[in-house]
């Protein structure tokens, strides 16, 4: 038995139930629900406290949105299901899902950088409003999560799939690892979609 | 429920029960692409300020339930994992948002 | 991983430094140096970098004392090399002080204490200390020093950028910090690379301590240092992400102009600044403080940690309520997170607000208290050898005792309208983190030493250090005490020098500039014991200092694996002087009958 070999990196520890990296998303998912939810308290005090908000909504486009929604939530069906080729050890199904989760997300950044530049074109940069400055700080940070999951799925999905052969057990537990991290980028944004574009109605304040 | 991930291959349980997770999946899928609509719906009903405030976040945590418990598997994974997130909502809402929303109400009253 | 080895004899004689070397594989310079993923390279890593940044932030305050004391007054020789920008003609200007100021406590907090309590004491001992071969996820670990390391190159290149450096306090409060030079911005990046650092290293402790403990080793076995830095890792996994996303507003205000930290209407240099305005200044302490209320705690678990493992092994006896202790830094860990607002009584708080966290501050007094009471009792009955370690350890104690009781009126809004960014506060948490956590750190460098080199550090040097470095200490901050109380704000550059109401303990910043001085002297010696005990000092076996704990059955220093068989834990981590037994310490992960650390007053289990 070779000391230098970490224990529990695929198989559970008997007593936890987990192995190492099931155990390190979850703390480091803990970490991004605050991360994200200091913004969204921000976002309250700032928004109870300024009398003079004004609407936000109107700004943006809910169309857009919607259908970012729906690409997100697709791609989260689709990554669950890279998981399951990754169990099955399919590598043809894995390519398969991998590359519709891949490829959604970059739907998803294409129409938000529509988004963005529309803003710009019309002059409603993030300094134009509180508002906007929130739009655009949580809408980008978000964004950034969702690029760099793109990264790590097109990794496992492509140059990385070799490790299904070599270990496929390990490899399911990173791809479901990855799921995770995914599915977490979406549920952000289930949360971002309404509270950004659906719930910033009032009497515009003139500029 | 079996513990997927910790399965053999040659399992013959395995397919079966990755079948049934995959229908799983897409009940998941059909219902949140249902809740969606229904969000974005309910804003052209133009309710007043607070009711629609609530309305909208108990369904994003409808949905985002849905993700974690199914998608994410948070309802066959080990206790350890609940407890952990159950505590971080924990100290999101009541430690970071508490204080700070009863120090508004001192500021700009919303009764 | 789960053969137990009845017949392992985890008291190996220590190897040799060439067979620690075989197992390496033959790693080139950078793989082995830079690059490592052995947990110990990274925290001797940690620890170096955390010194090297301890001294440079020491002596920016050591620069800053002289203005201070001698206000206005040319300084010989550095003045010149540090150029007309910052003090033309010898003589310091406000800004250059403000900048000193800012960096002294953002240097000694993220880029000194922190790194070397958990970074470099954490990294190096939790593993050994549970019998693991390393650390969870050691390429994650590599990357997490990496990000310390740049982070603090940026934060260091701030001082050489048009304008200098952040100089908003370490605080960096809105509106001001702002609208402040370049350097400010650098300070944020560099402050957005070291909460990643930390974040990702919580990540690594937890699953480590939770995942990777020996067989026999549950969490009521654990040494007290591993539950500090549990608690420690899980402030920081929770807390860091608030002043992250503070951080990344407060880059988008000075970046892309937007408005989260700036009321409308706010007036610079006589014009309303062109802002979208609709911002809170108050946003920012809300986020900042809640992360840096536990982050006092990341400072002082730790050394906590240290001083129980010290003051056992150096009593010779069995830590007195280790249930306590463990309870207690428990609820500390919980409380912390519910009390940063006792930094804001002065924002114009309505009373609910106050109440509650007045309440929780006085609340969470209370596991501190016990912690402190359970270290001293410890001492009792006990066969006290005063080693270095021990001298430090020992000293914590007072040290810390005198700062905890002086935060109380800090807790309270009312004693606190007097004592808000006064002298008083410096005075207070200053006891807590330099006679209080860097003595501890102190004890920690001492006992551990032989463990990584294989060598005792002198002890001659370090009585020579310990005793010159508690008087100045006291030097420095006893008077500030006094300031505090006489009404002298802090953060002024010529040390309240143009008020009335301070001119009667103005004369004690020469006290204590002199003491700050002396204090600097006085760690000389511990520099040169530090390097020349490498190769000097007398060489130490596996156990140096016949102690309990799982890591003194490695050799010294610890091949890569750092055991050659798994070890086994078969009794709790501080039996010493167990009845029957020969010799006064029966090691954890030796063989042989378990036994349980005997309640005081009651009759061992042996006897029952």
């Amino acid at each position: 038995m070779s000391t230098a070999a970490i224990p529990y990196t695929v198989d559970a520890r008997p007593d936890t139930g987990l192995n190492n990296v099931k155990l390190g998303i979850w703390l480091f998912l803990s970490s991004e629900v605050m991360l994200f939810g200091s913004l969204f308290a921000g976002y309250i005090l700032l928004r109870t406290g300024n009398p003079a908000w004004g609407a936000g909504s109107e700004l943006l486009s809910i169309p857009l949105a919607t259908l970012n929604t729906i690409v997100l939530i697709t791609s989260s069906v689709t990554m669950v299901m890279s998981w399951v080729a990754a169990m099955e050890r399919n590598l043809k199904k894995l390519r398969l899902y991998m590359g519709a989760t891949v490829g959604l997300g970059a739907v998803f950044m294409v129409v938000k950088s529509f988004e963005y530049a529309a803003k710009f074109e019309h002059h409603h940069p993030p300094s134009y409003s509180t508002f906007m400055a929130c739009y655009f700080t949580f809408t980008g940070l978000h964004a950034l999560h969702v690029l760099a999951g793109m990264c790590v799925n097109f990794y496992f999905g492509f140059p990385g799939a070799k490790m299904m052969q070599t270990d496929p057990q390990q490899f399911a537990n990173r791809v479901e690892v990855a799921g995770l991290f995914w599915h977490f980028v979406d549920l952000v944004w289930i949360f971002l979609f309404p509270v950004l574009y659906l719930l910033n109605f009032g009497p515009p304040v003139s500029h | 429920m079996q513990h997927i991930d910790t399965a053999e291959q040659g399992d013959p349980h395995l397919h079966a029960d990755l079948k049934k997770h995959v229908r799983t999946y897409m009940l998941v899928f059909g219902s949140l692409m249902v809740l969606t609509l229904v969000t974005v719906g309910l804003k052209y009903l133009h309710l007043p300020t607070v009711p629609a405030i609530l309305v909208a976040l108990a369904i994003a945590l409808v949905k985002g339930s849905l993700v974690a418990c199914y998608f994410m598997h948070l309802i066959s994974e080990r206790k350890l994992i609940l407890i952990l997130m159950l505590a971080t909502v924990f100290f999101f809402f009541g430690v970071l948002l508490g204080p700070t929303i009863t120090e508004l109400n001192e500021i700009n009253p919303i009764h | 991983m789960t053969d137990v080895s009845t017949h392992a004899h985890p008291e190996t004689a220590a190897h040799a430094h060439g067979d620690a070397h075989l197992e390496h594989h033959q790693l080139g310079f950078w793989r082995h140096y830079v690059f490592s993923t052995d947990h110990k390279m990274i925290g001797i890593q940690y620890a170096f970098t955390g010194l090297l940044f301890l001294l440079f932030g020491f002596s920016l305050m050591m620069l800053m004392r002289w203005n201070l004391a001698f206000p206005g007054k040319a300084i010989p020789l550095l003045g010149k090399i540090l150029g007309d920008t910052r003090m033309p003609g010898g003589s310091m200007l406000p800004e250059f002080y403000n900048q000193l100021g800012a960096m002294h406590g953002t240097i000694m907090v993220f880029l000194g204490v922190v790194p070397l309590a958990v970074g470099g004491f954490g990294n190096f001992v939790v593993p050994l200390q549970i019998g693991a071969p390393d650390m969870a996820f050691p390429r994650l670990n590599m990357f997490s020093y990496h990000a310390y390391f740049w982070g603090g190159v940026v934060m260091l290149g701030s001082f050489f950028v048009p304008g200098g450096s952040a100089q908003g306090g370490w605080t960096s409060y809105p509106p001001l910090s702002d609208i402040l030079p370049t350097g400010q911005t650098l300070w944020i990046l560099g402050m957005l690379f070291l909460i990643t650092s930390s974040l990702l290293g919580a990540v690594n402790f937890i699953t480590t301590i939770i995942q990777l403990r020996a067989p026999g080793l549950t969490f009521w076995r654990l040494p007290f240092f591993v539950w500090a830095q549990f608690v420690t890792s899980f402030l920081l996994l929770l807390a860091f992400p608030a002043l992250q996303a503070a951080g990344i507003m407060q880059l988008m205000d000075r970046v892309a102009k937007t408005s989260f930290f700036l009321p409308q209407g706010l007036v610079v240099s006589g014009q309303v600044l062109k802002v979208s305005g609709g911002g809170s200044p108050l946003l920012w302490q809300h986020l900042f403080w809640f992360l840096a209320h536990p982050e006092v705690y990341v400072l002082i678990l730790p050394a906590m940690g240290i001083v129980a493992e010290v003051i056992a092994n150096n009593t010779r006896k069995p830590l007195w309520g280790y249930r306590p202790l463990v309870f207690s830094v428990l609820a500390i860990g919980a409380l912390s997170f519910v009390v940063w607002a006792h930094h804001m009584f002065m924002t114009g708080m309505g009373t609910v607000m106050s109440t509650f966290f007045q309440t929780t501050t006085m609340i969470i007094s209370i596991p501190s208290v016990i912690i402190l009471t359970c270290l001293i009792l410890s001492l009792w009955g006990g066969s006290i050898r005063f080693t270095p370690p021990m001298l430090f350890a020992l000293a914590f104690l007072p040290m810390f005792g005198i700062g905890g009781l002086t935060g109380l009126p800090l807790g309270l809004a009312s004693p606190d309208i007097h004592f808000h960014d006064t002298y008083y506060v410096i005075a207070h948490f200053h006891y807590v983190v330099a006679p209080g956590t860097l003595f501890a750190l102190f004890a920690g460098i001492y006992y551990w030493y032989p463990k990584a080199t294989g060598r005792y550090m002198s002890t001659r040097l370090g009585q020579l250090h310990f005793w010159p470095s508690l008087v100045f200490i006291n030097g420095v901050f006893m008077p500030m005490f006094i300031q505090g109380l006489a009404g002298m704000q802090r953060r002024l550059y010529d040390g309240g020098a143009s008020y009335t109401h301070t001119a009667h303990v103005l004369w004690l910043h020469k006290v204590i500039s002199f003491s700050a001085w002396g204090l600097g002297l006085s760690q000389i010696p511990f520099i040169i014991n530090f390097f020349w005990s490498k190769r000097h000092g007398a060489l130490a076996p596996a156990n140096a200092w016949d102690a309990t704990t799982i890591e003194w059955s490695a050799p010294s220093p610890p091949p890569h694996g750092n055991f050659e068989v798994q070890p086994v834990a078969y009794r709790g981590p501080y039996e010493y002087s167990v009845p029957d037994h020969p010799g006064d310490f029966f090691p954890q992960s030796e063989p042989g009958p378990e036994t349980v650390s005997p309640i005081p007053g009651t009759p061992h289990p042996a006897h029952a």
